[in-house]
């Protein structure tokens, strides 16, 4: 590694560990109804929308309500956004006049854009119309990223409250997310990244003649105000279909930067507003800490693999699909980064990787993204692991576990078993009927072994909500667009409703106060054994299918096997 | 069930926030404040079109900077990368192809080719190659086109971009850019 390498790493968690803080203390501000400065310039429009909605804001919904409202707004949100997709020949702001798109692959759109997954078939500059990707695809960008808010928000108040039966009102947690985070920090993101190079147009495509004579077709559209919002809500779906690779997409090494940064920015101040919620600062912390020393040392082990000389070629940092203007750190950095959260987004071919690169790519979504991880949903994973270490914990001093004051139960442990086991299934499932299904073999692009990885790659980011690709795979078939949209619906409600029974179930119970016999939650041991559960359970779960794919792969390279 | 009214009415409101007004407003603030980048940064010479900054194109003439190999020949419908895995047969077979006629186009010169022009770009849209790319290629460039190869290095050396900010990425050279300089000369 170059000594600049080593200095953009520092920098950027010098800026994450500086932004955590005041996003999450306004966070917390926020989500409690407190008043911020946002307040005086948009809470007219806060207002206007439960007013426009037939929304009361006052009422306090208990766990099953909230889980109601949850699906059935996301129901909706899926029907029409498909209806959106299958009509776009009919519908305005389409100056290359596409065609509607086909059924099953605007059924697997629908459901990658609102389970913030943004796994994409398609080809976005070939296939949507501007129409399709602002008024459907952004707008469930921002509303699929609200909702992971506001599940997030009510877990933490299931943790806060006391002998209550309610933990907050969907709607309200939703539109804050919207209006008071998101919208404004995406007004700003947007234009920096349209000074960057990033394009922001509704005129048709351009067509140059090159240097040397060739026509060339260059396409444009209202890219910016997707990209912001793409990154910040980790949702990753590309504007174009190389995704932030494109020089459109991601023109400059600093639009480079400032995008990592903005994946990994709410994820992290949520651990900072769960601290202040819930007046555990010091614990807040133990968790960042967790997350970022996993992320230090995936990262480390990523970019060793990547600067290690390949055999096969007898180099080291292969360029194939990466970008000059990144070069190999940022290119790595940012793998790790994406999916680690769960954006996938990416600004360089996961499938060109080194095979142990993609194996921690794919190690990062296997452990449920919670390094960071997606907004709201890094959160609540993370919670799932957190109350299996405080559970396990207890079992090894033979008392009932508590967790910031709260007894944990049967009941919970089942719900947390359920939501981490139900991706696991879906992974290992999907790809084991995939790999022995003709219909799914059709569509690989590598041989060998990284052909399987292209599979596993697949559900993995499908039902961790991630949306990258080992994008060899063609995807968009019948085959895949169904398979892969029924483990990223696994990937979200099978997780969030759990969630939410055990923010219910936690909200009703007493107070009770620690005692010697507490296993303290805000110490460093405490990180540890976390981060020892969450490295067991991958391992446990995965090993044998990782085995098979990116680690048999890379065995064989570094004999100068090539398949 | 009783919230399917709600929902409903939430989402149309907020489409017409996030999907209408938002992008809308953005799009009138960008044309104002930064009209070049916002309309894709495009190259016109004599009226004509010739390409964006942002986006690469082919060169094969022996007078003009290579770019980088592409997967998708440079053609942007769609973008996309060879996704080959670093193991992949038909990657050794395409490296080792574009290695020999590197060779063949450069004899003048025992190095190696470098990497970034044997392998295929993410995007493959890629503006740039490297700086050792391009001097990798100035001997033939300055031949080609008869001129003093000093004089070659300096347009290089004026096109070069170093680290954004003196740490971000990498140093690189925009090779439509550096092509039109030296047809310019």
């Amino acid at each position: 590694m170059h000594i600049n390498d080593y200095l953009q790493f520092i920098i950027f968690v010098v800026l994450l560990i500086a932004i955590t803080p005041p996003l999450g203390r306004f966070m917390a501000k926020v989500f409690t109804g407190e008043k911020t400065f946002m307040h005086k310039a948009l809470g007219w429009l806060e207002n206007l929308t439960y007013k426009v909605s037939g929304i009361n804001p006052t009422e306090d919904m208990s766990w099953k309500s909230y889980a109601a409202a949850f699906m059935v707004f996301h129901l909706l949100a899926i029907f029409i956004l498909m209806l959106i997709q299958m009509n776009q020949a009919w519908l305005p702001l389409n100056p290359q006049n596409f065609p509607n798109v086909v059924w099953h692959s605007a059924f697997n759109t629908a459901v990658s854009f609102v389970t913030n997954t943004n796994w994409q078939g398609y080809s976005g500059e070939v296939t949507m119309s501007n129409f399709t990707q602002m008024v459907g695809l952004t707008v469930q960008n921002f509303l699929s990223a609200a909702c992971g808010i506001a599940i997030a928000v009510a877990l933490t108040r299931g943790i806060a409250r006391r002998q209550s039966k309610a933990i907050g009102n969907f709607w309200v947690d939703t539109t804050r997310a919207t209006i008071y985070v998101l919208l404004p920090i995406c007004v700003l993101f947007t234009l920096f990244l349209v000074g960057q190079g990033v394009v922001q147009t509704f005129a048709p495509y351009v067509e140059a003649v090159t240097l040397e004579g060739v026509k060339q077709l260059i396409p444009l559209g209202p890219a910016a105000s997707q990209v912001s919002i793409k990154m910040l809500g980790t949702n990753g779906g590309g504007f174009f279909n190389a995704n932030a690779t494109h020089p459109f997409e991601n023109p400059t090494a600093l639009s480079n930067f400032i995008q990592m940064l903005s994946i990994f920015a709410i994820g992290a101040a949520l651990t900072y507003m769960y601290g202040s919620m819930t007046g555990a600062r010091k614990h807040g912390w133990v968790i960042f800490g967790a997350m970022l020393s996993l992320f230090v040392v995936f990262t480390s082990i990523s970019l060793a693999s990547e600067y290690t000389v390949n055999p096969v070629f007898h180099q080291s940092g292969i360029m194939e699909g990466k970008e000059t203007r990144f070069g190999v750190f940022n290119s790595v950095f940012f793998s790790s980064i994406t999916t680690s959260a769960s954006c996938g987004a990416v600004n360089a071919m996961h499938s060109s990787l080194s095979p142990l690169s993609g194996a921690v790519a794919m190690v990062n979504m296997m452990l449920g993204e919670i390094i960071f991880g997606g907004v709201g949903a890094g959160f609540y994973g993370m919670m799932l692991f957190i109350l299996m270490t405080v559970f396990i914990a207890g079992l090894m001093v033979g008392r009932t576990p508590e967790y910031l004051g709260k007894k944990i139960e049967a009941k919970e442990m089942m719900m947390v078993i359920l939501a981490i086991l139900a991706p696991c299934a879906a992974i290992l499932i999907g790809t084991g009927i995939s790999a022995i299904s003709p219909a799914a073999l059709s569509s690989l692009a590598n041989k060998g072994p990284h052909g399987f990885s292209e599979i596993l790659y697949a559900y993995t980011s499908a039902a961790a909500n991630n949306g990258s690709a080992f994008a060899g795979l063609n995807a968009n078939t019948l085959f895949f667009n169904l398979m892969l949209a029924v483990a990223m619906f696994i990937g979200r409600f099978a997780i969030v409703i759990p969630i939410l029974a055990v923010a219910g179930s936690l909200a009703q119970k007493k107070y009770s106060p620690p005692s010697s016999g507490t296993f303290e939650t805000d110490t460093t041991l405490f990180a540890l054994l976390l981060i020892g559960v969450i490295l067991i359970v991958g391992a446990l779960t995965f090993l044998p299918a990782l085995s098979l794919g990116p680690i048999v792969e890379h065995l064989m390279m570094i004999k100068g096997q090539t398949f | 069930m009783k919230y399917l009214i709600p929902a409903l009415r939430f989402n149309i409101f907020m489409t017409l926030l996030l999907g209408l007004i938002y992008p809308f407003m953005m799009t009138g603030v960008s044309q104002v404040v930064f009209p070049t980048q916002a309309n894709g940064d495009f190259i016109s010479r004599d009226g004509i079109i010739v390409g964006s900054k942002l986006i690469g194109q082919n060169f094969e003439k022996p007078e003009y900077f290579w770019p980088r190999p592409s997967a998708i020949s440079y053609n942007p419908q769609p973008s996309g990368g060879s996704n080959l895995g670093q193991a992949s047969d038909a990657l050794k077979k395409a490296v080792d192809e574009r290695r020999a006629k590197l060779k063949a186009a450069h004899p003048y010169t025992t190095e190696e080719p470098p990497q970034d022009l044997l392998f295929a770009s993410a995007s493959g849209l890629d503006p740039h190659i490297s700086v050792e790319a391009a001097e990798y290629q100035l001997q033939r460039v300055a031949l080609a086109r008869n001129i003093d190869k000093a004089a070659v290095q300096k347009i290089l050396q004026e096109v070069t971009a170093s680290r954004q900010l003196g740490i971000l990425g990498e140093k690189t050279v925009n090779v439509l850019v550096l092509n039109l300089a030296l047809d310019k000369k």
